[in-house]
Order: structure tokens, then C-alpha cells, then sequence
């Protein structure tokens, strides 16, 4: 794989994560639990959406890809590079909750890793999403810590939460095709260093809420060669379902 | 959005006059005679229990009206066609929840606590606006009600901003203030459709056909049926007839509709020359109570979502409330 390709297929992965698990972040609309967090799920995925397009924009800018629209909305399911932990419906608070925690905190790695990339777009756009990226972790750290000391009850659903989304997280770090070559030049620093970083950074947090790290014993990998759930296919036909009436059109 | 000119109530004549009766005289003409000088009521200040009561009503109405109104655009952000027009759609929802807060806090000032109020919407005895009652069909629907109803309410918002109850009044200038995007942004996406391919035009000019007399019934009954008003505008409560809301309403929208070359279901709609009035076909009224009584398309759809997320979210707020065994540091918001 050539170094081009092997930027393109990182930036695609990154980008398909952020606008997919924006799009479940955006189903929360008028379902949360308080106001507030109805407030907050839909300022994160105005975030997440926004990254995506931005990197989207990379992809079109940087490589002559197409724009970012047709790009988004039109792939068919198994040209989506997101990992299956972003296509998981949005179940339960519990559930979207701890994905939040765990994908924020992953994703601050990466951006942070990014801020430091020999690839010019990524390096400014790693520069700017990192700093919005502190609040989503802060909040997430927040309400995991709050409803795990609130007594046993919620103590048990955020176990619960955590032990169900662990797998599926690991599937974040699945390794790329490309890698070494991404490594070498200095784009960023791989999959298993971001893994461990991030490992470093959730741990004292789930210590202080007092929930027990489950061992990543098997990764839920796949979405990242382009094999996905079931659930991506029914997201992007709901994503896609105005925009395909008229690709043409502008809307 | 949304307050909605009309305000519901139940009928209970004999419990008001028994209320009134209770006011000090003195205190009574002394609050009167602040309001026709302009100020503001405050929090602590006196008032009469009717004016208590009825600003509870309005307000909270309005802070529903906010949170039932994020669900039908709600809906379309997960298919809003395109970047654009998602994150604007995400923002302008995000919005109205956000309006919502502010509204059950300004109500909050008077005594209701935003617990008893979300109660009272889910199970029917409080109200919200009834154009929230009828379903988004399609991506256009989506645009009327962006432009049209946000317009309208505007109308409303703008005059209640200049009642007289303090806190209202702030919380309106702030949503007044964001509406304005958010009518910016149903305007663009309304044009985009009316001056789009066939397709486009064919299907915002059936979305229009079905949500006109929605927007008709929007302002509420004609001020010839309404029974309560007086002392409402007395009292700033109420700051303007639906009749005279609904024409400004007009004059300014139905040019800007026409323009585009749409048009509007009513034959009998014109501006009457003379009076400077529109004139137009009565909607229909009787539809118009039935649905506030529940029996709207979606009334009861709008309120099993408000149901679900109660009693899922029941056992967060639970553990919110357990300050003996959490920190105590305020959550921050993303």
C-alpha cells in the first residue's frame, strides 16, 4: 500500500466513526434523561458530524476525493470504514453513555497523537478538535463517575454498560492495513500505541467510579476491511433516504 | 419555537372569581398601576393569584410547546439531507430543548416546580402548542415548519417579550434572539426546495397544502370567541389579539409565499384593500379543539416519546438526586 492510500484509508476510518456515532448521538434528540443531557448528546454530535465533514473535506481537498456529501451519503455499507462499536444502536443511557466515555477518550488520543502528524490537514484539524474533544471527556468522565457512586443500583447498570461495550471498543484500535508506513512517516503512532494510551487515561477513571476493567480478551474487529453489523445498512438508509431522491438536487 | 397564540384552559369560571376575591384591593390597584407604567413584576413581588396562576399556565404551555416541538423535526435530523442542513437542523433542535430549559426555569420563579409540570404534560392536563400534534411527512415538512412556524411563533414571541412578568420576558429575549437563526435557516431551506427541481417544488407545495391550516389554527380562535382576554392585556399577560397576531402573520408571510410562486389552499385568502386586513376562509375550528382534547394524528405519539424518556431516565435522575453518596460537584454540560 502506498503512503497516499494508507492516509486516505485513516482519515476514512476516522471520519466514518465520527459521522456514524454522531448520527446515534443525534438520536437522542428528545429521548434523554434530563433536558440537559438531551442538550448534550446533540452538542456532541453537532461536534462529531462536523470533525467528519472537516475530515471529508480533507479527503476531497488533499486526494481530489469526492465532495464530501456524495461522499458521505452515498457509499454503499461495506465502503464505510467505521468500526461496528460506532454502528450499535443507541440502547439504553447506560449503553450510549459508556460508548461515549469510551470512544471520547479514544478519540482524544488519536487527535492528540494527530497534533503532532507530518500531514499537514490532519496536524491543524487535530489542533482544533482536541481542545472540543476536553469537553466531551470531561463530561463523560462526570456522569460515569456521578451514577457509579449513586449507590448500587446504577453502579451495576454502568458495570453492566462497561462489560457490554468493552469488545466492541477494542475494535477502535483494529489494526490498519498500511500501518507501518503511517508509523515511519511519522503520520501517527499506530493503532497499539493509541490503545495503551488510552487504557492509561480511562483506568483511574473507572477506579474512581469503582467499576472493574473488564480484560480485552476479543476485540470486535472487521469494520475497518469494510464487514459491518447489520445496523450500519439501516443507518445509512435512513442517513441517505432525502438525499438519494435527488443526488443531483442540491437540497 | 413555539409558544402558540393560544393559550389552553380549562374552564373553571367559579374557582377564579372565588381566587380573585381573596386579592387585597389596595395591593391589587398598586400592581395595576406598576404594570401601566411599564415595570416589571419580579419573583418576590406581589401579584394576584390569577396572574400567578395564569403565567404559570402560559409559560409552562410554552416550555412544552418547546420540548414536544424538538420531536417532529427531531425525527429528520438523522435524514436531513446533507452536512448543511443536518448541523443546522442538530443546532436549531438542540435550541428549542435549550428554550425549554429556560422556560420551565422562569416558571419555576412562580412556584411550579419543572417535576410537576412535566407531569402534568404527560398526563394531558397541561398543554402545548397543537401544531406539534400533526406529523412531518417528508424533508418539506421539515422546511414549512422551520420557516412558517418558527415565523409564527416569532409573531407571538416578540409581543409576550414585552408582557410584563420579568423573568419571562428575559428568557423570550434570548429565544427571540436565537428564533431569528433558526427562521434564517427554514427561509434558506424552504427556497432552496421552491426554487429546486420539480420533484422539490411538487413536494413543498404539498407539505404547504397540508400544514396551512395547522398554522391557521396556530394563533388560536378568532378574538370574537375568546373569552378571557381582557384582563389578560390588562395585565400584559397577554400581549396581543390572535386575530391581530394571525393578520401580521399574514401581511408578512403569504407576499413572501406567493412570491415563490406556491400557493396557499384557502380561495378566499386576499388582503383586503380598505382595512389593510387579510381576509381568509375560517379553518376549522371544531378540529381545532378535538385536537387539543388528544385526539390529534400525533398527539399521542408525541407524548409516549415524553413517556419513554421519563421512565428510562427515571433511575438517572434518582441517582442525580442522591447527594449523600455522590459528589457534589455540579455536572458540566458537553
Amino acid at each position: 500500500m502506498q503512503l497516499q492510500q494508507a492516509i486516505q484509508e485513516l482519515i476514512t476510518k476516522m471520519a466514518d466513526d465520527e459521522l456514524v456515532i454522531g448520527h446515534r448521538n443525534s438520536e437522542w434528540t428528545g429521548l434523554g434523561p434530563v433536558m440537559e443531557e438531551d442538550i448534550a448528546f446533540s452538542s456532541m454530535a453537532q461536534d462529531k458530524i462536523g470533525h467528519a465533514w472537516a475530515l471529508y473535506r480533507i479527503l476531497q481537498e488533499s486526494f481530489g476525493g469526492t465532495d464530501p456529501d456524495q461522499f458521505a451519503f452515498l457509499r454503499n455499507a461495506r465502503d464505510y470504514r467505521c468500526c461496528h462499536f460506532a454502528e450499535m444502536p443507541i440502547g439504553s443511557y447506560e449503553f450510549s453513555l459508556m460508548r461515549h466515555f469510551l470512544f471520547d477518550h479514544a478519540e482524544t488520543v488519536r487527535y492528540q497523537s494527530l497534533s503532532g502528524s507530518s500531514f499537514t490537514p490532519l496536524q491543524h484539524l487535530a489542533g482544533k478538535v482536541k481542545g472540543e474533544l476536553k469537553y466531551h471527556t470531561l463530561h463523560a468522565d462526570a456522569w460515569i463517575i456521578q451514577l457509579c457512586t449513586a449507590g448500587k443500583d446504577s453502579r451495576r447498570r454502568m458495570q453492566t454498560a462497561l462489560d457490554d461495550c468493552f469488545q466492541l471498543a477494542g475494535g477502535i484500535f483494529e489494526p490498519g492495513e498500511g500501518e507501518d508506513l503511517l508509523i515511519a512517516e511519522q503520520i501517527y503512532p499506530g493503532e497499539a500505541a493509541l490503545y495503551q494510551q488510552w487504557l492509561n487515561n480511562i483506568s483511574p477513571v473507572i477506579e474512581k467510579a469503582g467499576l472493574t476493567l473488564p480484560v480485552l480478551t476479543a476485540p470486535v474487529y472487521g469494520g475497518r476491511k469494510g464487514q459491518h453489523t447489520q445496523y450500519l445498512q439501516q443507518l445509512l438508509e435512513e442517513m441517505g433516504e432525502v438525499f438519494r431522491l435527488d443526488p443531483e438536487a442540491t437540497w | 419555537m413555539y409558544g402558540g397564540g393560544y393559550i389552553f384552559d380549562e374552564p373553571n369560571g367559579k374557582q377564579q372569581r372565588e381566587e380573585q376575591l381573596h386579592d387585597d384591593p389596595v395591593k391589587l390597584a398598586a400592581f395595576e398601576a406598576r404594570i401601566a407604567r411599564g415595570e416589571k413584576i419580579e419573583p418576590g413581588d406581589w401579584m394576584p393569584v390569577e396572574y400567578r396562576r395564569q403565567l404559570i399556565r402560559l409559560i409552562e404551555q410554552h416550555a412544552h410547546s418547546e420540548i414536544i416541538g424538538a420531536l417532529p423535526e427531531g425525527t429528520w435530523i438523522t435524514r436531513a439531507p446533507g452536512f448543511k442542513r443536518k448541523l443546522a437542523l442538530i443546532a436549531k433542535v438542540q435550541d428549542e430543548v435549550g428554550h425549554g430549559q429556560l422556560l420551565y426555569n422562569a416558571a419555576e420563579t412562580l412556584g411550579k416546580s419543572r417535576e410537576a409540570m412535566i407531569n402534568d404534560l404527560l398526563s394531558g392536563k397541561s398543554k402545548y402548542s397543537n401544531v406539534f400534534n400533526y406529523p412531518a411527512e417528508t424533508w418539506a415538512d421539515v422546511t414549512v415548519i422551520g420557516f412558517l412556524i418558527d415565523a409564527a411563533a416569532i409573531v407571538n414571541q416578540v409581543a409576550n417579550s414585552k408582557g410584563s412578568y420579568g423573568p419571562y420576558c428575559r428568557a423570550l429575549e434570548r429565544i427571540c434572539y436565537e428564533e431569528s437563526f433558526h427562521l434564517k435557516q427554514g427561509h434558506d431551506a424552504f427556497i432552496e426546495l421552491a426554487t429546486g427541481t420539480p420533484a422539490q417544488k411538487g413536494m413543498l407545495q404539498d407539505a404547504l397544502n397540508r400544514w396551512w391550516q395547522p398554522i391557521m389554527h396556530f394563533f388560536g380562535p378568532p378574538d370574537k370567541t375568546s373569552n378571557h382576554s381582557e384582563k389578560l392585556m390588562q395585565w400584559k399577560v397577554k400581549m396581543a389579539s390572535n386575530d391581530d397576531m394571525r393578520n401580521q402573520f399574514l401581511d408578512a408571510y403569504v407576499p413572501k409565499i406567493w412570491e415563490l410562486g406556491l400557493t396557499l389552499p384557502d380561495p378566499l385568502l386576499k388582503k383586503n384593500a380598505d382595512t389593510g386586513k387579510w381576509e381568509y376562509s375560517d379553518p376549522d375550528w371544531d378540529l381545532f379543539f378535538e385536537v387539543i382534547k388528544g385526539n390529534g394524528p400525533c398527539n399521542k405519539e408525541r407524548l409516549d416519546v415524553r413517556k419513554w424518556a421519563e421512565e428510562n431516565g427515571r433511575w438517572i435522575r434518582k441517582a442525580l438526586m442522591r447527594e449523600d453518596e455522590m459528589e457534589r460537584s455540579a455536572l458540566p454540560v458537553a
